[in-house]
């Protein structure tokens, strides 16, 4: 496994323990704890919270043929048998490859001006996900922090004034999160954002204009 | 295991498992399906559909488990993800993506001392929470219950959670070491 150094916060592994979060952002939160195993760790803590939580429920009684019809439904049920599990073998843990419908040569991008690609992925409507690619040395385009936005990275690395973001890596940023990101020289660089807010493009080309290819 | 009224659910749920054990799956039902239906109710289930969910919740422990892996997490914990993710299906219908899998089964021979610390660390985060201030206890219930959005959630949670995470992290360690 490479370094994570950026992981997911608490709150967001209490929601995803909990059910709570948009279906986007389960799929961030799944696809890191795929890549790593500190925030595998954290999130099946918060599960066991939900455990304890459900030991100490009080009960509500089933219905008075609750266990017989229990016993009468498994009496038809295999037991399913454990399989290998899949591994993928390129760049999408297995999650996202399970949305993309396969590695990157699945995705269908769409340009959106100044080499930069995205691919909007099926999701709920409460906050939608999708796949950037941006050229080695262009501007990450400005993916609007208003609401919350998780950038996790796939392939490459990013780094905006402060950071460095490289593959498992994951940025949390919210309304007050102004920065310039630029995906840095080498590789192309791939990610995964999610945002709770509604996608704009706003900003997008009057920085691609100008490209920053400082760093 | 500790208390006479303590029982070994994880020794019965590994029987089902094994054994496909019919006595040890109704034990499991008498226990945890009535918990389920509670946990479906507050989370704004009706009881008709809490029941059915229910039922599927107990119907899915059977069918899955031989993935349950007794040194790893407690039953209670499982069954939780369960009803958990019955209930997203069944009252938000939205999807819930989980991690990829590890190349881990359960270990056919697990180590008795982490079995019972696995075991354990239900009761222990149960007093845990006894023991906090009833506010933030709520809190945590709201937050289980689907009460409060992803925003609205505080993570701190005021629970020993560092000892539950430190190890299950050694056994993603010692995992990694094997598949080296
Ligand atoms: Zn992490």
């Amino acid at each position: 496994m490479t370094t994570i150094r950026h992981h997911l916060s608490d709150q967001l592994l209490m929601a995803y323990a909990a059910g709570q979060l948009p279906e986007a952002f389960n799929l961030v939160v799944a696809t890191h704890v795929s890549l790593c195993d500190e925030c595998r760790a954290r999130a099946a803590s918060f599960d066991a919270v939900g455990g304890a939580l459900l030991e100490e429920a009080e009960e509500i009684a089933m219905g008075e043929d609750a266990l017989t019809r229990a016993l009468e439904r498994i009496e038809g049920l295999p037991q399913a048998t454990r399989s290998e599990p899949l591994k993928p073998a390129g760049i999408f843990p297995a999650p996202l490859a399970d949305y993309v419908g396969g590695d990157l040569s699945a995705v269908r991008w769409r340009k959106v001006g100044g080499g930069v690609k995205q691919a909007i992925l099926p999701t709920g409507k409460d906050a939608s996900a999708r796949l950037l690619y941006i050229p080695a040395g262009t501007a990450v385009p400005d993916h609007g922090h208003r609401g919350m936005e998780l950038t996790l990275v796939l392939q490459g690395a990013f780094a905006d004034e402060n950071d460095r973001f490289g593959r498992g890596d994951i940025e949390i940023a919210d309304e007050e999160v102004e920065h310039t990101p630029v995906a840095l020289a080498g590789e192309d660089c791939i990610c995964l954002a999610a945002t709770d807010a509604p996608l704009r493009f706003r900003g997008l080309i009057p920085r691609l204009a100008q490209p920053l290819l400082r760093i | 295991m500790a208390t006479t009224d303590e029982t070994d659910w994880a020794g019965l749920l590994v029987k089902v498992r094994d054994h496909q054990d019919r006595a040890a799956f109704a034990a499991l039902f008498r226990h945890f399906a009535p918990r389920v239906k509670a946990f479906l109710m507050k989370s704004g289930a009706g009881a008709a559909l809490a029941e059915e969910c229910a039922q599927d919740v107990m119907a899915t422990l059977w069918q899955k488990a031989h993935l349950f892996d007794p040194s790893r997490a407690s039953v209670a914990t499982w069954v939780f993800t369960i009803a958990r993710n019955r209930r997203i299906d069944a009252l938000r219908k939205a999807r819930r993506a989980e991690p990829e899998e590890l190349d881990w089964g359960p270990d056919p021979e697990p180590d008795q001392a982490e079995v019972m610390e696995a075991q354990q660390e239900t009761e222990r985060l149960g007093r845990a929470l006894a023991a906090l201030p009833a506010s933030q206890r709520v809190l945590i219930e709201r937050a289980f219950y689907g009460e409060l959005s992803h925003s609205e959630i505080a993570a701190e949670t005021g629970l020993p959670l560092g000892t539950i995470k430190s190890r299950i992290r050694l056994a993603l360690e010692k995992l990694r070491h094997q598949l080296g």
